[in-house]
């Protein structure tokens, strides 16, 4: 028993090392790449990351899956633009309120959607996300329509407009690694147990003692709440919203990014989304053959890695420098 | 209102429906055969159409000629995708069979951008465009050809599964693959003429449709989701259940588009699909399957 | 693919000699244009156009003895990544002005970063709020869409119709159509009767042409681009909808009849004067100039030059004209595009000044009926 305590405060200190390593490595990269374009990538991984973990933790943890997820990001991003220009709200006011009421929503429609499973879920949600992407396209007065949204403020912090590209690096990888730090202690908590056993099987769990069902209706809406504050930041960082950004396609990207990144690993998270908002920049050399390479690469990733890239790259260095010990793993 | 408009939009969304219908059991069939919800079921509606342009234009086939080249072609295409991308899978679990058949349906879709560019091209309808009144609403031949080949297409696939000894196969892994594989059917085999059945048919829907909505290298993202769609109204099965589901989604967006509004009419659709999950959790037509543990 | 390659090698080593054998440095000008994507059937003919007269200007020696650099970003008509790719201009590769991007959607996410980091951007899409109102850094040559709608709208108070069915497009152009049309209609005497929309990937539009018919309107206009409009067209004619349809300038291209067929007989359409240069009267200053575009781009490209390429192409002569009176500079290149008059172009006639960045007069757009597969001028 003891030694089990020890292991697993053992883990958790292991975890925080690791985290604050990485937090370190985020912090310092402005100092290598400040100035350049990469710059303004970085930001964009950033919200990916953030976007990313949301939809991990739904489907990595407690294994539901969403086809959604843009709408939620997209609602965050309007209510935050519409508040801040029309009715002239602070920022750090209006990115709140946008996130209580996505929360509340993905609270409410929650409990009959989770109700579904498999291929039902992932049709009801890619629905209320098309839904979603209708109503900021047909609300002219309110959202701009098609047109967009534009004029939307930067934030503003003790004096500090973000309005460059470095600033708005630390203004949301600020947000990013909190969202980190959160979601690791929350796998490592009674609620991230309790929700790999849903995963595991549902009834089992409700056998156990887990509400199941309330559990995941609270991890939907949490889920939502991330998207929406990711929305928010969008939307203050770009100054312009379209809905074009928050169509199906981006759902399917999101969810790529989860599953190319590592189902169920916060870090695998990051690592999918920054591949997938790097690789298009890297690609752009391609011209007219980088959606065949994008497509190509998609399905040599699923199938040479198919636990995503939290777990292929270590296999792969393990591949290179021991040769022969790689043998035992296959 | 009058009844000539009910009538016009309710005309015009079964054929509309109809495409919408032989997509999704395109996506039922391998559901059923493999558990893979494919993506990718679109990228063939795109094939279809393209091919026969090409078979009309480069090749100068006739249409009687054009029209089985491309479906063959098509189901070459999805083969190949069967055999490279599907197959040699080790850790097939449902989620990473998604994302290969969206990183599938993007390859295929960025092939075709190049081989036949990205304007939109217009195919010649079957036979002529001469309007036909059909009480005080009009319809094209083309239409007819739609709703036709729709009725063929369901009736051999219905004596496929039901008269054969592979059909009757393929019906065997969709309830249980374990114990289909026990009885010595080979899987992998049904799991390739699932692909080959499913491919086929989703040629064909593009090929009748390209007269009327003409086609280019992107027109199979929107009708896959339509298809899609109606597969899950139809609870997944790959008959009668699917079509009516499809029927309705088509008849839903005219009338929605119609007496409603016609910037909401998709989400129309799709409120009446999530109401319709709500109430029916495993679609319309579906059975209820409870979770072993 | 080999050639191209060699291609890319020779055109990098020629860059690399003459930076050492011409004392001045190129010229950089950036351009963003949507050559994938929804939009690909405006960024193509943009990013084809632009390459082009810059070819040709490199060909004849530059401007003033220095060359024009083009770097051309592919945004997929992606606003985020146009805003992404803009940034990248100015800052990677140090561009002295932007060209684009091709709608109008993109153009409002990307003005906030030229404003920003002053860069002059010349925006190859319509929508008026682009330049109204006005902003320091930014210009456009593409007509604005409420010139298109006035000319239609002037043409059906001629004709005495004061009743209008529209049906417009659910994207950033349709949208922006659609409120110009509601905008000026009572200016006119005309009533809007019913106001529809339709998807941008829709494949059926009997039903909101079946309700548009139930309204006995004297007129129908579609606000849409390549193939809306075309299934549009077909589903009329299927309906035997005899009411007089208009289409926006979106369709103004030889694809638009070789797509709608026999069902394109008869629609009008506000159009820039590319498509009629040939008819056009031997006084006409934009006849040269129009004449001179569409024979290269054919000779380029093997297809027909449309208008959407012709933005392009003033952009660039703009920059040129710029260049030519002494600018070499962000700031030069501003001042000296406000001064520009009288630059006859493929859009119009160019006038710009301090309180106008837009720069066209309604002249811009000629009204054209579809005749025989091929267009006529409606007088």
């Amino acid at each position: 028993m003891e030694k089990l305590i020890r292991s697993g405060s053992n883990t958790m200190k292991r975890d925080l090392l690791l985290f604050i390593g990485f937090s370190v490595l985020i912090m310092v990269a402005p100092q290598l790449f400040a100035g350049g374009y990469l710059m303004n990538v970085l930001v964009f991984v950033g919200i990916n990351t953030m976007l990313a973990i949301a939809l991990n933790l739904l489907l990595g943890y407690a294994g539901q899956i969403s086809l959604g997820h843009a709408g939620f990001f997209g609602l965050g991003a309007y209510i935050s633009g519409i508040l801040t220009t029309t009715f002239s709200l602070n920022p750090w006011l209006a990115m709140p309120i946008a996130a209580l009421a996505v929360g509340c929503l993905a609270g409410v429609i929650g409990f009959p959607i989770l109700k579904l499973k498999g291929h039902y879920l992932a049709m009801a949600s890619l629905g209320l996300g098309i839904i979603m992407y209708i109503v900021f396209n047909e609300t002219v007065e309110l959202t701009g329509g098609p047109s967009g949204l534009s004029g939307i403020p930067n934030m503003k912090l003790a004096g500090v407009s973000f309005d460059s590209d470095v600033k708005n690096y630390y203004l949301i990888w600020g947000f990013t690694l909190a969202v980190m730090l959160f979601s690791i202690n929350l796998a490592n908590s009674r609620v991230g147990r309790a929700l790999r056993a849903v995963h595991d099987s549902e009834v089992a769990a409700q056998v156990l003692g887990v509400n199941a069902r309330l559990l995941k209706v609270q991890i939907f809406a949490l889920s939502a709440i991330i998207s929406s504050l990711a929305g928010s930041l969008y939307a203050h960082t770009m100054t312009f919203i379209s809905p074009a950004s928050f169509g199906f396609n981006f759902s399917i990207e999101l969810l790529t990014m989860v599953v190319i990144g590592g189902l169920g690993s916060i870090y695998g998270s990051f690592l999918g989304a920054a591949l997938l908002t790097l690789l298009p920049e890297i690609l752009r050399g391609a011209n007219d053959y980088d959606i065949i390479i994008y497509g190509g690469l998609l399905v040599l990733m699923v199938m040479y890695m198919p636990g995503g890239l939290v777990r292929g790259i270590p296999d792969l260095f393990k591949k290179i420098f021991k040769p022969k010990g790689g043998a035992d793993h296959a | 209102m009058q009844f000539d408009q009910i009538l016009q939009y309710t005309l015009s969304g079964l054929s509309t429906g109809a495409i919408y219908a032989l997509i999704g059991i395109g996506f039922s069939i391998i559901y059923n055969a493999t558990g893979i919800i494919n993506f990718a079921q679109g990228e063939f509606v795109m094939l279809g159409g393209l091919l026969t342009l090409s078979c009309l234009e480069l090749l100068a086939l006739p249409l009687w000629a054009a029209v089985p080249c491309a479906i063959a072609v098509s189901t070459v295409v999805g083969i190949l995708f069967e055999r490279l991308a599907i197959r040699p899978l080790k850790q097939p679990t449902p989620i990473n069979l998604v994302i290969i058949t969206i990183g599938g349906s993007i390859l295929i879709r960025g092939l075709a951008m190049l081989v036949w560019g990205k304007d939109t091209h217009a195919i010649p309808a079957f036979s002529g465009d001469v309007p036909i009144s059909v009480g005080g609403a009009t319809i094209l031949p083309q239409h007819l050809w739609i709703l036709a080949i729709t009725l063929v297409t369901i009736c051999i696939n219905k004596i496929y599964f039901y008269h054969t000894i592979s059909g009757k196969a393929m019906r065997a892994c969709s309830y249980n693959r374990r114990a289909a594989g026990l009885v010595g059917i080979d899987v992998r085999r049904m799991v390739l003429f699932s692909f080959i059945i499913s491919s086929a048919m989703g040629a064909v829907a593009g090929i009748i449709v390209a007269p009327l909505t003409m086609t280019a290298y992107d027109v199979g993202v929107m009708l896959g989701l339509k298809g899609f769609c109606a597969a899950i109204i139809g609870g997944m099965s790959s008959g009668l259940s699917t079509v009516i589901g499809g029927l309705l989604l088509g008849v839903l967006e005219s009338l929605g588009a119609g007496l409603i509004s016609s910037g909401y009419k998709d989400a129309i659709a799709f409120i009446i699909l999530l109401l319709i999950l709500f109430i029916r959790p495993q679609g319309l037509f579906g059975k209820a399957d409870s979770e072993r543990v | 693919m080999n050639v191209k390659f060699t291609h890319y090698v020779i055109a990098a080593a020629t860059l690399l000699f003459s930076s050492n054998v011409f004392a001045a440095a190129p010229i950089k000008i950036g351009a963003l244009f949507a050559v994938t994507g929804p939009a690909a059937f405006l960024g193509e003919p943009e990013r084809n156009s632009a390459k082009m007269v810059i070819d040709e200007i490199n060909k004849a020696g530059g401007v003033k003895g220095r060359k024009l650099e083009l770097i051309v970003y592919d945004t997929a008509g992606d606003a985020t990544k146009a805003v992404q790719l803009a940034t990248k201009l100015i800052k990677d590769d140090k561009v002295v002005a932007i060209i684009g991007p091709s709608t109008t959607g993109e153009t409002m996410a990307v003005i906030p970063v030229a404003e920003k980091e002053q860069i002059p951007l010349i925006s190859c899409s319509a929508g008026s709020k682009i330049t109204d109102p006005i902003k320091k850094w930014v210009f456009k040559t593409a007509q604005n869409d409420a010139l298109a709608v006035g000319r239609i709208y002037e043409y059906l108070q001629k004709t005495k119709q004061t009743s209008v069915s529209i049906l417009t497009v659910s994207d950033g152009f349709g949208a922006s159509g659609r409120e110009q049309l509601k905008v000026q209609a009572a200016k006119y005497g005309i009533t809007v009767v019913s106001d529809d929309t339709y998807g941008p990937k829709d494949t059926d539009m009997t039903a909101q042409l079946t309700k548009i018919r139930g309204t006995h309107s004297q007129a129908i206009i579609c606000w849409g681009t390549n193939p809306g409009p075309a299934v549009i067209a077909k589903n009329a004619r299927q309906l035997g909808i005899k009411t007089p349809l208009f289409m926006s300038h979106g369709v103004s291209s030889k694809k638009f009849i070789e797509l709608a067929g026999e069902a394109a007989e008869g629609i009008k359409l506000p159009s820039g004067k590319v498509v009629v240069a040939d008819l056009l009267a031997n006084s006409d200053q934009q006849k040269k100039p129009l004449m001179a575009f569409v024979k290269d781009y054919q000779k380029h490209y093997k297809a027909e030059g449309d208008h959407f390429g012709g933005h392009a192409w003033d952009a660039v002569m703009l920059i040129r004209h710029a260049v030519e009176n002494g600018a070499d500079t962000a700031t030069g290149i501003r001042d000296q595009l406000e001064k520009i008059k009288g630059f006859a172009g493929i859009g119009g006639s160019f006038n710009y000044s301090a309180q106008d960045h837009a720069g066209l007069a309604k002249d811009a757009f000629v009204l054209v009926e579809i005749k025989n597969k091929d267009w006529v001028i409606v007088k």
